[in-house]
């Protein structure tokens, strides 16, 4: 060709954005029917390369368009505006059992998007892009305030959207790989929602004393939420993973402080001691450990050690105690909880129990354990620290891609307007 | 118990381009409610700017600005960009300030809150039901800005992000001198690596040594430039850089730029002069100037004559002129179509698209900034006048959204080439 000066144009529509939003790939003034392949390279913080690409063909105007043309291959197919996100996996050659988490929520990811002539699927270091953008993928709203919390012995993070407030509130909890993770609630602040990542496990006070936190510690939680200036005490809502949806289900069952408005539960199961402390809880699982499976990969299957699902009132979490509405998200394939079976026997208590009103259960096939905001790489399996035992192992958490990300999608949105109908919502209360 | 309920304001995208639309949406109001949507900016010279419209919610409880009309305020009707584009000095400002932002590595920052009712001041005395903050920016990211220095030429490069080699674009501004840089920032933004050139300090147009040989290299070092395709190299001017850009475009022997646009620029030229010759040319006609009642000066009659002006027939580029109707400064309409006439008379008019902007002034900036009817400008080191720039900020916003698309199209369509075969005739 005797023309080589044609410049490729490539954008990604907005550049910067907040990772749950969608984006518009485009690339323009190739030549028509020409083989392309579309890249993400993100370098995670703890200094992993991830990529993600599709192969595609310009259509007869030498374009690109991600919404509306089909990947032929790559990482993901077919019609994916957002697969060069949630399709990312460390690169060829990376250590395994790798998860890509933010710790600091003040910085955006960084993905550069780029052009290749010809599908590739490996060396692209060694090849030269046709074009290159970097796009900004943001955990934090402009104006959101991130303010550290350490009154009552609390170790937790509050996020405050901008404005006057007052605002609802989230307390926020992860599972059991313990830790102050705070991408979600900077998320859920920037949505108008206050919310307070809550460290409960390997907390200062669990550190320096040894000693597990019990109920009064997330009670004291929710008391500093209550208390707040900025936040309406009576619009508090919970939202757990994994052993946070444990915590949640209890303090929503037995708490005689938390008056929760609502709770949101992922990926996580009702049985459990009966308002027993986290340390009962963690136990439960602890003096099962002999029915861990190990697959050909020699990943933990950790679902079947609370199994089964007990008839004894006392092993399980009494759901007819939960007064508020309750949304669970689980994925068929957890391999991590009994998710899926514990939500059917959730459903079936609360049918009994005259509150199955208050029940709205999304259950999404092949999704793993680790449902995550929008646009997340998929975990499949990742190394993980035993809380208790501090061993390194590497738990299987279950899903497949494409299912998993359209969990991921579907289920955000769902608790998203699930927490403002019932924390933002202008209900009018019957005065019977 | 009666809790209060927060309504649910937006602003999406929270982070954007200068150039790009935001949807500004508020929900969870009571119904049928007289509401204002207020944006509010503090400058990097710490003044406040604000802009403000008259909304009532619907039976949803909803105001969304894109969709719904405003009542009244510094903007009516449908206008999704209102709260940007009709911003102005809070009241009791200083007189005849311009918003132009210096640091082009930080974004805008502007609030934007929700009141209740109509209000039209006392914005800081009440507290707003609720408030939301956009960044708004300059430069894209992995764009990247370079200070250049080369011999006297001096300015900075904005490169965009990738591997390059990319089209280039010497920018130029007007005679009131300085550094600007947030357009180059912009256009960078936009794929082209474009060069924000300083040729004068503020107020010296009168007393500076430069020569037009000072901007030939400076187009130079563009062309030279590693990561810049040397054929591709355009020009962008306002004012007194479309002027410049007339000059190369035409009469340069040194340089051959690949295409212009050119904003509000006049034709009046003295070969062998310097600039400094050329303004105390131009100011023996100073009884030429208009000064207004308040004391504005319109200079558009200095640019009238027909005297030492270039030679647009010699024009060997496709150029894009921009003008507005309304200009107080030079009269750009008159000049364009002088311009037009010259270079269809020499068979050349098939280089020229012209666009004309009924209502807008002199200073056709990037969409949404705030338009200036009369700003301070130095007119030498120690002597500041107010400068009438003209048009009426509705017609002036929209030529500056409308004429951004067209210059952007333009730019793409002569800079980035699309692949098909040429003729090797």
């Amino acid at each position: 060709m005797a023309n080589k000066q044609c410049s490729v144009l490539l954008s990604v529509h907005p550049s910067r954005a907040l990772v749950d939003e969608k984006f518009k790939v485009l690339v323009q003034n190739a030549s028509p029917g020409a083989e392309l392949t579309v890249h993400s390279h993100l370098l995670s913080e703890d200094k992993h390369n991830w990529e993600a690409f599709g192969h595609y063909i310009c259509d007869s105007t030498g374009s690109v368009n991600l919404c509306e043309d089909l990947s032929l291959g790559g990482t993901y197919e077919g019609v994916e505006p957002m697969g060069l996100l949630w399709s990312l996996r460390p690169v060829p050659g990376s250590k395994p059992g790798l998860r890509l988490r933010k710790s600091n929520v003040e910085t955006p990811l960084k993905v550069t998007v780029s052009v290749y002539q010809g599908h590739l699927t490996e060396g692209f270091p060694e090849h030269r892009a046709l074009a290159a953008v970097l796009v900004e993928r943001w955990y934090m709203a402009p104006g959101v305030q991130r303010i550290p919390v350490t009154e009552h012995n609390l170790t937790a993070t509050l996020f405050l959207p901008p404005g006057p407030g007052p605002f609802p509130a989230v307390l926020d909890l992860w599972g059991g790989g313990g830790n102050l993770v705070e991408y979600r609630s900077s998320l859920l602040a920037s949505h108008g929602f206050a919310a307070l990542a809550l460290d409960y496990l390997t907390n200062d006070l669990t550190i320096t004393t040894g000693k597990m936190m019990k109920n009064d510690y997330f009670e004291t939680a929710y008391k500093f939420l209550e208390q707040h200036p900025q936040i309406v005490g009576s619009r508090i809502a919970m939202w757990g993973l994994s052993l946070g949806t444990a915590m949640t289900l209890k303090m929503a069952a037995y708490s005689k402080v938390m008056k929760l408005r609502c709770a949101v539960c992922y990926s996580g199961s009702h049985i459990q001691p009966v308002n027993g402390s986290t340390e009962e809880i963690l136990n439960n699982f602890l003096k099962n450990q002999d029915k861990t499976r190990i697959n050909e990969k020699q990943e933990m299957i950790w679902h079947d050690l609370i199994l089964p699902i007990p008839e004894d009132p006392a092993l399980k979490v009494d759901m007819g105690r939960v007064q508020c509405p309750l949304l669970l998200v689980v994925g068929q394939d957890d391999q991590n909880w009994p998710a899926f079976v514990s939500a059917m026997d959730i459903k079936k208590m609360m049918e009994k129990a005259g509150n199955i009103h208050l029940l709205t259960l999304l259950v999404y096939p092949d999704t793993g354990h680790l449902i995550e905001p929008p646009y997340s790489p998929h975990t499949r399996a990742s190394t993980f620290r035993s809380f208790e035992s501090r061993e390194l192992y590497t738990s299987l958490w279950g899903g497949q891609t494409v299912g998993h990300a359209r969990a991921q999608e579907d289920s955000w949105r769902k608790s998203l307007m699930f927490l403002r109908e019932h924390l933002y919502g202008r209900r009018k209360k019957s005065n019977l | 118990m009666a809790s209060l309920i927060t309504p649910l304001l937006s602003v999406a995208p929270t982070r954007a381009l200068v150039d790009e639309k935001f949807k500004v949406r508020v929900k969870n109001l009571p119904a049928g409610l007289p509401f204002t949507l207020h944006s509010l900016h503090l400058s990097e010279d710490n003044d406040y700017w604000e802009a403000f419209g008259h909304y009532i919610s619907n039976y949803n409880g909803t105001v969304c600005v894109s969709e719904h009309l405003s009542l009244g305020g510094t903007y009516t009707g449908k206008e999704p960009m209102g709260l940007l584009w009709s911003l102005r000095p809070v009241p009791g400002s200083r007189k005849g300030l311009r918003l132009r932002k210096k640091n082009v590595s930080s974004p805008l920052l502007y609030t934007i809150s929700v009141y209740s009712g109509h209000l039209t001041e006392g914005f800081r005395d009440q507290a707003p039901l609720a408030s939301v903050v956009t960044e708004r920016w300059y430069m894209a990211p992995g764009v990247q800005r370079i200070s250049i220095k080369e011999n006297i030429v001096r300015g900075t490069m904005f490169l965009p992000p990738g591997p390059g080699p990319f089209p280039g674009l010497l920018d130029m501004w007007g005679g009131g001198g300085g550094l600007v840089e947030y357009r180059a920032a912009i256009l960078a933004s936009h794929g082209y690596a474009a060069f924000a050139l300083e040729y004068i300090n503020p107020g010296e147009m009168a007393t500076a040594e430069l020569e037009i040989e000072y901007f030939e290299t400076a187009f130079n070092i563009v062309k030279d430039h590693p990561r810049v395709i040397p054929n591709k190299v355009g020009i962008f001017g306002l004012s007194f850089g479309a002027t410049v850009a007339f000059y190369l475009a035409s009469e340069s022997n040194v340089v051959k730029p690949r295409c212009c646009v050119c904003i509000n620029g006049h034709t009046i030229f003295s070969r062998g002069k310097s600039f400094a010759e050329q303004s105390g040319e131009m100011l023996r006609n100073a009884h030429l100037i208009r000064i207004d009642e308040d004391d504005n000066h319109m200079w558009r009659n200095l640019f009238l004559s027909r005297d030492n002006t270039l030679d647009m027939e010699k024009i060997n580029c496709p150029v894009l002129l921009v003008c507005g109707e309304d200009d107080q400064n030079v009269p750009s309409v008159e000049i364009a179509d002088d311009i037009e006439r010259t270079m269809h008379a020499a068979g050349k008019g098939h280089l020229l698209t012209r666009i004309n902007y009924p209502g807008a002034g002199h200073l056709i900036e990037v969409p949404y900034a705030p338009h200036f009817r009369v700003t301070a400008f130095m007119q030498s080191r120690t002597q500041k006048i107010m400068m009438l720039w003209g048009g009426q900020t509705k017609p002036h916003s929209d030529a500056q959204e409308d004429s951004w698309k067209k210059i952007l199209d333009y730019l793409e369509h002569h800079l980035f080439s699309s692949p098909s075969l040429e003729s090797k005739l």
